[in-house]
C-alpha cells in the first residue's frame, strides 16, 4: 500500500497527481458481444469523476469489473499505484473500493446501525467501538438520524446516505455511485452534492455514474464519456456544455425539445373540472379542485415537485383510482365513472411514469406487450379472440416506425434496454388513433438517443391533432414541448405559465410555493 | 427453439436427477435400482396397469388444470381438494335421486359437479376480491368445512344409506353412467377422458387465443401493468377462482360416472394436493400438465409393482417429492439463464447491426 493506506477518519495522505484508480485496456466479452473494449479510465485521488454514457454503453459492466463482480478478459486495474486482480467484491472492498447501487440493499426491519454492521462485524466488533465509528462516519456523510432507528422509517435521501456510510465503514476510500440522483428530488440532489463536496475535501474519491448531464457538470471535476463499450474521451466540466457532452455520448448532433409552431386548436379534448381525491387513508386531499382543459393539438405540461399529486391526477384520469369527486369529460363525453378499459377505448393513450410496473409485461414477448391496453380493440381483437398475427404485424410496425432496437418481436420485453422499452410503450400508446395521450415522464431513465426519438414522435402526434397531457420532472423538456404549463403544488394547480417566456428558475420557484415571477399567472380561485 | 428447450430441458433434467438420487437411496437400503427400474417399466406392459395409469392421469389432469388456472393469476387454490370432493358428493346425490332420462342425466350430473365446485370456490373468490382475504387461508379452511359438510350429506338420515360397513349415496342408475371404452381383461378406460381432453384443448385455446386468456396472464405477470392496461383485477380474481372451482368440481366424476356410481365414505381423497404438484411439474401448460399427470400416475402404480417384488414403495414418495422440488428449482435456473442469454443475444444482434451500418473507428468487433 502506498501513502494513502491509513484508516483514520478520512483517507488522508493523498498527494496531488496520484491516481486512486486506473483502468487500462479493459476489455470484457460476453458470448457474441464486446461489452467493454479497450477502456481507459484514470480517477485522481480526491476528485469526483463522472462516467457518462447512454444506457447500454457499457457503464454497468465496467463498474462490475471495477467492483470485482466480473473479471475483465483483458486489461489491468491499478488501485493506489498497485496493480490488483479482484476475484469478488470482497477483494475490491479490501482495496478500498465501495459501491452504492442504484437500488438500495438495506434491510428495512433492521436499525441503521445493524444495517451498517451486518457482514462487517469483523472490523470494529458490534459494541461501543463500532457505535462510535458509525457516529463519526454519520457526521461525514451527513446522516442525522439516531443509529437505533429502523431503516423502514428512513426517507430515500437518508437511505442513500446510509448506503454510503456502509461502504465507508468497510474502509472504502473510493466510492462508486451508480445513478445516485435518480431517486432524489432536486432539493435532495443539492444536499447530496454538498455532502460529496465536503467528503471530497476530506480526501475521498468518487466515481459518479449518471446520464443527467447538468448534474454531472455541477458536481464532477473530470468527466469520462463512454460510448458503445469504449471510452471516447475525457472532458473538463467547466469547459464543456451539456450539449457537447450529449453529443459525445451519442456521437451525433442533438435536436432540442423545442416545438416550432403552435398547432393548438380550440377543440376541447379533455376537460377536468373540480377534481378532488382523498388520500387512501381518508385524511387530507391529494387532489383538490383541479380543473384543466387540453385542446386538440395542444401539449399541456404539468410542472411540480414529485409527490404533489401528479401521479394521483394521472391515475384518476385513467380510471385507476376510485373515489374521486368532480367530472372528467373526453370529447364532450362524461367518462368520470367509466372503467380504465372504456377510457382507453374512448381514445386515451397512457405512457406511465414507471414502465416496468405499469407499462410492460417483462417476461412476455414484445408482440404480447402490444396487446396490453388494446385487448378489446382492432386490429388486435376479433370479438373475444386475440388476432396474434395482427398483433405481431402491428408490433413490427412500431419497431420500424419508432426505431425500437430489437432483433425481432419475439424477444421478451425484459431483454430490451430501457430506452427501447420506452419507445415500444410510446409506440403502443400512440397506436389506434388516440385523441388524448397522457405522458408521465416519457423520457425518464432513457438515453439521449431514445429521448430525441420520443420527443419527435410526441411533436408529430401533436401536429396531427393529438391532445397531450405531459407530466415531467425535466423542466427543459416541459418548457420545450408544452404549449402551456400548469404548476401543481400539494394537489392544487397553483399557477399557469407560458412556456415561451417562463424560465426554469421561475418554474422551480412556483413549484416550491415560494411565489410567482413575472411570467407566471396565479391560478384564479 | 428456445421455448421448447426451456420447457423440456428443465423437467427432463429434474426427473433424471431425482431418479439418480432415488437410485442412491435404494442402494443404501440394500435394494437394486436396476431391479426397481425393470419392474417399473415392465408393469406398463400389463394391460390393466396401463389402463389404470391412463384413468388416474385423467383425474390428475383435471385437478392440476384447476390449480393451473389459479396459478396463471398467481392465485393459490389449495381448495381444489374440498371443491372436487363436495362436488362429487352433491353430483352423486343429484344423480341418484332426481329422475332424468339417459344422456340428460349424465349431463346434469356433470353440470352439477362443475356448479358445486364453482360455488364452493366462490366463497374464497368473493372474500379475496372484495375483502382482500388470502385465498390460501380461506381455501384451506374450506377444505375442512367441506369434509364436515360431506359427512353430513351422506348420513343415513339425510341422503346416504348404510351399506355394510360403508355409508353411500343412492346409486346412480345406468342412465346416468358415462360409458367407457371396454378393453376386455385389461379393464375399462373412463369415457370422461374425452371431456378431459376437450377441457385441455379449451384451456389451451382460452389462454393463448382469447382476450380473457391474455388478461388472465397479464394479471398474473403484473397486476399493476394489467390495471393500467384496462384489466379489471377484481373481476379477474372472481372469474379465475370460479373457473378453477368448476374444473375442480369435475375431478371426482370420472370415477363416479365410470366405476363407483355412488359417493361413499371410502371415495378417494387427496387428489387436490396432487394437482398442485402436477401443475408445478407441468408449468401450467396444457401439454406439460398431461405429461406430469401421466408421470405421476405411472409412479403411483409403480409403488404397487415394487411392493410385489419387495422394494419399499416409499421410494416412490421420495421420488415424487424430489421431482417436484428439483423441477421447481430447475425451471427457475433455466428461466434466469434463458433471460440472460436472450439479453446477450439481443445486444449482440444490435451491435452487429450497428456495426454493419456504421463501422466504428474504435474497432468494436463482435
Amino acid at each position: 500500500m502506498t501513502a494513502s493506506g491509513n484508516s483514520g477518519a478520512g483517507p488522508g495522505g493523498s498527494t496531488a497527481g496520484e491516481w486512486a484508480v486506473e483502468l487500462a485496456g479493459i476489455t470484457k466479452r460476453f458470448p457474441g458481444v464486446v461489452a467493454n473494449s479497450d477502456i481507459h479510465l484514470r480517477v485522481r485521488t480526491g476528485e469526483v469523476h463522472a462516467l457518462c454514457g447512454e444506457n447500454g454503453a457499457g457503464k454497468s459492466t465496467l463498474m462490475k469489473i471495477l467492483y470485482g463482480m466480473q473479471p475483465p478478459d483483458e486489461g489491468t486495474i491499478t488501485v493506489d499505484g498497485r496493480q490488483v486482480r479482484f476475484r469478488s467484491p470482497a477483494d475490491a472492498i479490501r482495496a478500498g473500493i465501495g459501491m452504492v447501487h442504484q437500488h438500495f440493499m438495506l434491510a428495512d426491519n433492521l436499525t441503521v446501525a445493524e444495517n451498517v454492521l451486518l457482514g462487517a462485524e469483523a472490523s470494529h466488533g458490534i459494541g461501543a467501538k463500532a457505535r462510535a465509528r458509525i457516529q463519526e462516519l454519520a457526521g461525514t456523510v451527513g446522516l442525522r438520524v439516531d443509529p437505533g432507528m429502523l431503516v423502514e422509517r428512513l426517507g430515500v435521501a437518508d437511505r442513500q446516505r446510509l448506503e454510503i456510510l456502509k461502504v465507508l465503514y468497510r474502509g472504502a476510500r473510493t466510492v462508486i455511485l451508480d445513478e445516485p440522483t435518480a431517486v432524489l428530488v432536486p432539493q435532495e440532489v443539492d444536499d447530496l452534492f454538498d455532502t460529496l463536496r465536503t467528503m471530497r475535501a476530506d480526501g475521498y474519491t468518487f466515481l459518479f455514474i449518471s446520464h443527467k448531464l447538468d448534474e454531472v457538470r455541477a458536481i464532477a471535476d473530470t468527466i469520462t464519456v463512454i460510448r458503445r463499450g469504449t471510452t471516447v474521451g475525457t472532458a473538463d466540466p467547466k469547459a464543456v456544455s451539456s450539449r457537447q457532452l450529449a453529443e459525445m455520448m451519442v456521437g451525433s448532433e442533438l435536436p432540442t425539445p423545442e416545438t416550432r409552431e403552435s398547432t393548438v386548436t380550440d377543440r376541447e379534448v379533455l376537460t377536468v373540472s373540480q377534481l378532488s381525491l382523498a388520500a387512501d387513508d381518508g385524511g387530507r386531499h391529494v387532489l383538490e379542485d383541479v380543473s384543466l382543459v387540453v385542446h386538440a393539438g395542444e401539449v399541456l405540461g404539468i410542472a411540480g415537485v414529485e409527490g404533489n399529486g401528479q401521479t394521483e391526477l394521472v391515475e384518476t384520469i385513467m380510471g385507476m383510482r376510485r373515489g374521486a369527486h368532480g367530472t372528467i369529460t373526453l370529447g364532450g363525453r362524461d367518462i368520470s365513472h367509466a372503467s380504465t378499459l372504456h377510457r382507453r377505448e374512448a381514445g386515451i393513450g397512457y405512457v406511465p411514469e414507471d414502465r416496468t410496473r405499469h407499462g410492460l409485461l417483462a417476461s412476455q414477448p414484445l408482440w404480447a406487450n402490444r396487446i396490453l391496453g388494446h385487448q378489446s380493440r382492432p386490429p388486435i381483437a376479433r370479438g373475444p379472440l386475440i388476432d396474434r398475427a395482427a398483433a405481431r404485424r402491428d408490433t413490427e410496425r412500431i419497431v420500424a416506425d419508432f426505431d425500437v432496437r430489437t432483433p425481432g418481436v419475439d424477444v421478451h420485453a425484459a431483454a430490451l434496454s430501457g430506452g427501447n422499452q420506452q419507445k415500444l410503450v410510446v409506440g403502443r400508446e400512440l397506436s389506434g388513433d388516440p385523441v388524448l395521450l397522457i405522458a408521465s415522464h416519457p423520457t425518464r431513465g432513457v438515453d439521449v438517443g431514445a429521448q430525441t426519438g420520443i420527443w419527435e414522435e410526441l411533436r408529430q402526434a401533436r401536429a396531427r391533432g393529438l391532445a397531450v397531457l405531459l407530466i415531467s420532472a425535466d423542466l427543459d423538456e416541459l418548457i420545450g414541448l408544452s404549449d402551456s404549463i400548469a404548476v401543481i403544488l400539494r394537489g392544487r394547480l397553483v399557477a399557469t405559465a407560458d412556456p415561451s417566456t417562463v424560465t426554469p428558475e421561475e418554474l422551480g420557484t412556483a413549484m416550491t410555493g415560494a411565489g410567482s415571477g413575472p411570467n407566471l399567472a396565479k391560478e384564479g380561485s | 427453439m428456445t421455448r421448447v428447450r426451456t420447457v423440456l430441458v428443465a423437467p427432463a433434467l429434474a426427473v433424471v436427477f431425482s431418479a439418480l438420487l432415488c437410485a442412491v437411496a435404494l442402494l443404501i437400503s440394500g435394494d437394486s435400482p436396476l431391479t426397481a427400474l425393470r419392474v417399473m417399466i415392465t408393469q406398463v406392459g400389463q394391460g390393466t396397469t396401463a389402463v389404470d395409469i391412463l384413468n388416474s392421469a385423467a383425474i390428475y389432469y383435471l385437478v392440476a388444470l384447476a390449480v393451473a388456472i389459479g396459478f396463471q393469476m398467481k392465485l393459490f387454490n389449495i381448495g381444489v381438494e374440498g371443491q372436487y370432493r363436495l362436488a362429487a358428493c352433491v353430483a352423486a346425490i343429484v344423480g341418484g335421486t332426481v329422475p332424468l332420462p339417459p344422456v340428460i342425466r349424465t349431463i346434469v350430473i356433470i353440470l352439477v359437479g362443475a356448479l358445486v365446485g364453482a360455488l364452493w370456490a366462490a366463497i374464497p373468490a368473493v372474500l379475496r376480491a372484495y375483502r382482500g382475504v388470502s385465498e390460501v387461508i380461506s381455501t384451506i379452511m374450506l377444505n375442512a368445512v367441506a369434509t364436515g359438510l360431506i359427512a353430513f350429506l351422506i348420513r343415513p338420515d339425510t341422503f346416504g344409506a348404510l351399506s355394510g360397513n360403508n355409508i353411500t349415496t343412492p346409486p346412480i342408475p345406468e342412465s346416468g353412467h358415462f360409458p367407457g371404452l371396454h378393453l376386455g381383461s385389461s379393464g375399462t378406460i373412463f369415457g370422461m377422458i374425452l371431456v378431459v381432453a376437450a377441457l385441455g384443448t379449451g384451456y389451451w385455446f382460452l389462454l393463448g387465443r382469447t382476450r380473457f386468456g391474455f388478461e388472465l396472464k397479464a394479471s398474473g405477470e403484473s397486476p399493476s401493468a394489467a390495471t393500467a392496461g384496462g384489466v379489471d383485477a377484481r373481476r379477474m380474481v372472481l372469474i379465475a377462482l370460479l373457473m378453477s372451482g368448476a374444473v375442480a368440481g369435475l375431478a371426482g366424476l370420472p370415477e363416479l360416472l365410470g366405476r363407483d356410481y355412488a359417493y361413499t365414505l371410502t371415495s378417494p381423497q387427496g387428489y387436490g394436493f396432487t394437482g398442485i404438484a402436477i401443475a408445478l411439474l407441468g408449468r401450467n401448460h396444457p401439454v406439460g400438465i398431461a405429461i406430469g399427470a401421466l408421470l405421476w400416475a405411472f409412479l403411483d402404480k409403480s409403488a404397487v409393482a415394487l411392493d410385489v417384488v419387495g422394494v419399499p414403495r416409499e421410494i416412490l414418495l421420495i421420488m415424487q417429492g424430489l421431482i417436484v422440488l428439483s423441477v421447481v428449482v430447475a425451471y427457475e435456473i433455466v428461466r434466469r439463464y434463458e433471460l440472460a442469454a436472450e439479453q446477450r443475444r439481443v445486444a449482440a444482434q444490435l451491435r452487429a447491426l450497428a456495426n454493419a451500418k456504421a463501422p466504428s473507428p474504435e474497432g468494436v468487433s463482435s
